[in-house]
Parts: structure tokens; sequence; C-alpha cells
């Protein structure tokens, strides 16, 4: 059965049911009626404009404060010659993860300085860097509040799930309204699109040590706080650190779309492109934000594996 | 504790204690204690894990709360130390209800009165074998050279010394679970809560770990609620048993009241397939030692003794009925003979002794080794029974049921001290036995 076939006789069928049955036409009608103050996309344009109009001081503060942190990070990363700050992310890679990717790491950043997008990706870099710091930093709380109540839990999840799959681009629009065309908006709404990954393998990874460790936590009498501090958040750390990798690896998708309203760096550079058919830099940024999301991911990656467990394994061998 | 107490404050009391899980357990915790059956309860769409649960642990004492999985018996446990908290009922910990305590109070009991030691072990994967002995040290606010040093001393108890820089991880079941025993002991408490401690672990293994505990317990004299779902390790451990069934405490007793007067059926099936001699102690079957001489006697009056009671040997006792040995008849006769007035030269001082607290299985070796009976003597040497090997046997053959008799006639054993039957094998043998001499 092929598919146009069938679209057919389903339309065929939808006439037939209107000729011979109008009355069902008319009722649905007569609801959609009953329902027409229901006005979903409205309310949330009201609700944007009421903030934009009402909140402006607490909006210009924010804006000030990002662009601040985005700013000074990124002429942090252009302060030193270009091959020389690679070398330092270089070294790093190296540091964490060994030889290999350090060699790694180093030639492919040579080559986003050979494309000329350095700038733009250090741009992109300091985008990113901060909107997942930012990410974590309201991601873990939450996630840590719904790993210790199921109400939170159960109010949070739906949230999470709104974020994730409402497209990323409508979020930029109100971030445009808060904050007019620039990288803070799009920060905001990359914060927003990156925030769940956080939240959710942080609940997943304390909710996942043993109950029994936690109970034995409780049975020689330590407060809920150490018991945190103390047994759940360090076992759960490899977890949380999934979900810290996820955050940034999110961070870079969203930032390159951010580059639609204006947020500069590789986005900007990608967006361009595309406005002006242009293969030659649209394939040169694509290129530098893939180099860059592989340099993060892998040594966020290599970073979750560094346990409070899997350091005790080492310290336990050495001795 | 001291002795002039005039009544002993249980170290654990729990009084009229339910758990009920669900919505409603309101309830169903006023239907329970209004008389209706779990089942009924069961209605309502809750689940009563803890029914009217109530019992008192002596200070010192090893109490073991057996049931199979679903009896509700970790519930209880937990209870105990407030991890979870009672619908109704409470608990008292020396004295202290426990129950309504502030969350605070409820930690710094938990920190210095009572500790626990889990099923699957709960060590810490992240620290080392001392620290994590040394938790509870550390949660109680113990600065660190004192917590390792004590940590260090309780891990020397479990025998562990060596392992202090190891992760749990790199030591066998058995070896985790005495680090988790250790953690118990590091912090001093004086309550101890083992939850299926020894359930995770091989059954040889689980054997060891059973031997160790009694004797740190002989040691250090904890009070101890143990959980099992093992019959032989509860018969093993326990002074006491409590045996739940569905939420209810179906019996409490010690290991021989259960066994020989099981409280019904349910309790009666469970304990039938239990290896009695490891249960039952050399109290259990001693008789009466009916041919004894007093030290200073002649051996004319041992002579009598013995042809009085049928015998062929006596057991010779000093003026505080401790044992000092034995003679036999052919000796003394020779004696009475040659006209001597003293035993003096005619005692057998190498005798086969055991201590009342013997399991019957191991009685057996000794019983093979010795001519004569075998003599039960307490610490101080006394002489509190004794216990032919034909007893031995019989009350091996016995095993299915204390009201048959013990044995038959023992006359024909030669050298055997004694033909009388013995008490029944029911609690009074330990009295009658103790006051033997009256």
């Amino acid at each position: 059965m092929s598919t146009p076939d069938m679209g057919a006789h389903v339309l065929a069928s939808s006439q037939w049911v209107n000729q011979h049955f109008p009355f069902f036409g008319d009722i649905g009608k007569t609801i959609a009626g009953w329902f027409s103050w229901l006005q979903v996309g409205k309310w949330f344009s009201a609700l944007v404009d009421w903030a934009t109009n009402h909140l402006d001081p607490l909006f210009s503060f924010i804006n000030d404060v990002l662009q601040w942190c985005v700013d000074s990070l990124t002429s942090v990363f252009l302060f030193l010659p270009a091959l020389i700050f690679a070398l330092i992310l270089a070294l790093i890679a190296w540091g964490i993860r060994g030889v290999r990717f350090g060699i790694f790491a180093f030639l492919s950043l040579a080559l986003i300085v050979q494309m000329g997008q350095w700038k733009d990706a250090m741009n992109t870099l300091s985008l990113v860097l901060v909107a997942s710091v930012i990410a974590v930093v309201i991601g873990i709380p939450i996630g840590i509040a719904s790993a210790r109540s199921s109400t939170v839990s159960s109010i949070v999840k739906p949230i999470l799930d709104f974020m994730q799959t409402l497209p990323a681009f409508v979020y930029l629009i109100p971030a445009v309204s808060f904050f007019s065309i620039g990288s803070v908006p799009g920060v905001v709404a990359t914060v927003v699109f990156a925030l769940p990954p956080g939240v959710r393998l942080t609940e997943l990874g304390i909710r996942q040590v043993d109950k029994e460790m936690v109970e034995a936590g409780e049975a020689f009498g330590a407060p809920p706080m150490k018991i945190l501090t103390r047994i759940q958040f360090p076992l759960a750390l490899p977890t949380i650190m999934a979900g810290i990798n996820q955050v940034i690896m999110l961070s870079l998708s969203l930032v390159v779309i951010a580059g639609m309203v204006g947020a500069g760096g590789l986005g900007g550079v990608v967006y361009q492109a595309i406005s002006n058919l242009d293969l030659v830099a649209g394939f040169e940024g694509g290129v530098a934000v893939v180099i860059l999301a592989i340099y993060l991911d892998r040594v966020t990656a290599s970073l979750g594996t560094r346990s409070p467990v899997a350091r005790a394994q080492k310290a336990a061998a050495k001795a | 504790m001291s002795p002039d107490e005039e009544e002993i404050v249980p170290a654990v009391r729990a009084d009229n204690l339910y758990k009920i899980f669900g919505k409603r357990s309101d309830r169903a915790l006023k239907m329970l204690s209004e008389g209706a059956s779990t089942d009924e309860a069961k209605a309502l769409g809750v689940t009563p894990a803890v029914v009217d649960v109530s019992f008192d642990v002596e200070p010192g004492e090893i109490f073991v709360v057996m049931g199979l999985s679903g009896s509700g018996k970790s519930t209880l446990i937990r209870m105990l130390n407030g991890l979870l908290e009672p619908t109704g009922g409470h608990v008292e910990i020396d004295g202290a209800n426990i129950t309504d305590l502030r969350p605070k109070e409820l930690r710094s009991v938990r920190q210095k009165k009572i500790s626990m030691v889990f099923q699957h072990f709960a060590l810490f994967p992240h620290r080392t074998v001392l620290d994590n002995a040394a938790y509870g040290l550390e949660v109680q606010g113990v600065d660190t050279a004192e917590r390792r040093e004590r940590a260090q001393r309780a891990l020397g108890m479990v025998g562990l010394e060596g392992w202090e820089t190891h992760l749990p991880e790199q030591l066998s079941g058995g070896m985790q679970q005495r680090v988790g025993l250790a953690r118990a002991l590091a912090s001093e408490s004086e309550i101890m809560l083992m939850d299926e401690a020894f359930s995770a672990l091989d059954p040889l293994i689980r054997r060891d770990m059973q031997t160790q505990l009694l004797e740190l317990q002989s040691q250090l004299g904890k009070t101890i609620v143990f959980i099992t779902h093992d019959l032989n390790e509860a018969m093993r451990l326990g002074d006491r048993i409590a045996v739940m069934r569905s939420g209810r405490i179906v019996q409490i007793g010690t290991a021989e009241e259960i066994l020989n007067d099981p409280a019904n059926d349910y309790v009666a099936q469970f304990v039938q397939d239990v290896d009695r001699t490891r249960v039952l102690t050399a109290t259990s079957v001693m008789e009466q030692p009916l041919a004894v001489v007093a030290a200073n006697a002649g051996p004319r009056a041992a002579l009598r003794t013995m042809r009085e009671n049928q015998s062929g040997a006596a057991f010779v006792l000093d003026r505080e009925r401790r044992l000092v040995g034995a003679v036999r008849a052919d000796p003394v006769a020779e004696a009475v003979r040659k006209g001597e007035d003293k035993l003096d030269g005619l005692i057998e001082e190498e005798l086969q002794t055991v201590t009342p607290d013997t399991a019957v299985a191991d009685l057996f070796a000794p019983a093979a080794e010795s001519p004569l009976p075998l003599a039960v003597i307490d610490e101080r040497n006394r002489l509190l029974g004794v216990i032919p090997r034909v007893t031995l046997l019989a009350a091996l053959g016995n095993v299915n049921g204390h009201d048959a008799p013990r044995h038959t006639s023992v006359a024909e054993m030669e050298a055997e001290a004694d033909d009388v039957p013995g008490p029944a094998a029911d609690d009074d043998g330990k009295e009658e036995a103790a006051g033997v001499d009256s």
C-alpha cells in the first residue's frame, strides 16, 4: 500500500463523511467557538510583552553581566597569539587525555587558525563556556532537588520536556525581545536549551546511588547535607559529568543557531554563509564547529572518568 | 548495668510497633489494632509490613529476628533506629522513646547508641578500608588522628590488620563484611543492628563470620539485634529468637524453646529441618549425676554408692561440688579388700568434660574417647550433670519429638556411672541438674 493512495483514500472518506453527516462539521465549529477565548500563542506573546515592559531593569542587568562575561572571556582567549593559545589548549588535552589526543588537538586547532576562523571560534568558545557554566550552576541544584523529592521531580520533568522539545528557534524570539540582538540572547537561549540534560543526569546519578549506602550514612547519624556531599554526590559524579558533557555539546549546537540573532562567532559565519549561499565559508565554519565539538567532548568526557572512586583506586594501587 | 538496679532497662524495646505502607495507612492501623486480620487490612490497598510487634532486648543479648523474605523483618529493624518511622507504637532505646525525636536528636542517638551492619555491606567504594571503618566516628566529629586510631583498633578486632589502605572492592565478600562490622564496632555504640549481615556470603564464610561474631560478642557484650532468614544461623547466634510471619511475631524464645515447643504449625514446619544436634546443648541432654562420692569418703562408701546406683564408676567431688575426678569399682573393691580407708591414688583425674552450652553435635567426639560418661561442668568446675554415651545416642534418635522417653536401660553398659532416667529434655532439666545437690 503506497502512501499517496492512502492519502487519497482518507481524503475521499472524509469528504464522504462531510457530505452525509454535515452536522459533524457544525458540532466541530460550535465546540471550537466555545474555546475561542483560548489563545495560547497570544497569551505567551502578552506575557513576553509584559516582561519586556516591566522587567527591563532586570533584563538589562543580566544583559550587562553576560555581555561582560562573554567579552572578557573572548579577550582572554584572544590575548595570546592564536597558535600559542592553540598550543596551550593542546597541552591541556595532552594532560587530560594523553599525547595522541594532544597532537590531534594541536593540529586541528591549527587548522582553524589556518582557515582564518580563530577569532570567531574563540568567540563561540566563550559563548559556549559561559552558557554551559550557567546551565550547570542552575541545573545541578535543580537535579539534586528533583532527586531528593519526587514532587519536585514531577514538576520539573514536564518543564524540561517542554524546554527540550520546543524548537530552539522559538525561544530565540523572546530572548531577542528581552535582550535585543547580540551575544546575550544567544547565551540565554543556549542556557535554556542546554539545561535539561544537566538536570536529568544529576537526578539520575543521585537516584542511582545504592540505597543501602545512603542508609548507611543515615544509620550512623550523618545529616542530610553530609550524605549528599560525602556519599551521593561523589558516587553520582560520573553520571553528573556525563550530564555536563551533554550540556556543553548542546550549548555548542545551539550557539550556531544563535548566530541568527547576531550572537556572532562561528554561528554568525555559518548563518552568513547560508544567506549568501557561500559554500566555502559555510564549510570552513562548519569544520571549525566540529573541531571545537570534538575537543570539548573528549576533554569533558575524560574529566568524567576521574571520579572519586577512580581516584581512590589509583591511590590504592600506588599504596 | 549494675546488678543492684532493681529492674534492668531493656536496651531496645519495641512497643506495639506497626508499619503500614500505603495511602490509607491510618485507617488500616485502626482496623488492625482493633483485631482485623492482615488480609482484611490489605483490602484497603495498604501493605502492612509490621503488625503489632512488641519485644524487649536485654543488654548484652543477641536477639535474632527470623523470618522469610516479606515477613517484615527488614522493615522492623529499620524502625529500631528510626530509618523508618512507625505507623503506630514506639521504640525505646535504653528506656528513652526515640519515635518522637526531632531529626537532629535522632541523629545523635544513631551516632552514639546504635550502629548498623548491612546485608550488602554498604561500604563506600571511594574510601579506603580505614576510612570506611572510621565513618561513624567522622560523622560524630572525632578528629582525624583519634578516629584513625579507633578505626584501626576495630579493624584489628575483626582481623583486618594490614588492609587499611585497600579499597573495599579489592576485598572478598567476607572481608568486606568484616569492614562493615568494624565500622559498626568503631563507633563504640552499645547496640548493633545487623540486617541479614551474613546472608550475602557463601556458607563456609558465613559460618566463619558467625563464629567471629560470637567470639567478639563474648569479649564485648554488645546488644545485638540480628535479622536473618536462615534458621540455623538464628539458632546458632541467638540468645533469643523472634520468629516473624507476615508482619507479626509468632513466637519469641530460646532456640531450644522454639525447637521443642513450637507455638504453632508454622513454626513447627519451619524448624523441622533444623539440625537439632547443632541447636540442642549439653544442658538439654545431661542427666543428674547420681553416683557421686565425696573426696574425703572412704573406699567402702564409694563402693556402696556405686552398688546402689548399679554403676561401675563414680565421680568424686569436693565440698563445693567441684569435680575432682572419678573412681572405678574394681580398684575400689580391691582397696576395700586391702582395708584401705582413703580414696587417694584411686582417683582418675583426666576426665572428658564439657560445658553446658556445648552443642550436642560436639559431644560425640569426647564421648567416643571417654570410657566414662561426659561430665558437664560450669566455669567454676562444679559438676552440673553427666552425659552417658547411651543418653547421647538416645537423644540423637529422639530428635523428632521431645515427649518420647529419653533412654532405656543403661545398666548393661560397662563403666557407665548412671542408670536412672534423667530429667526430660526441657527447661526444667537445667534447674534440676543445677539443684542436684539439694
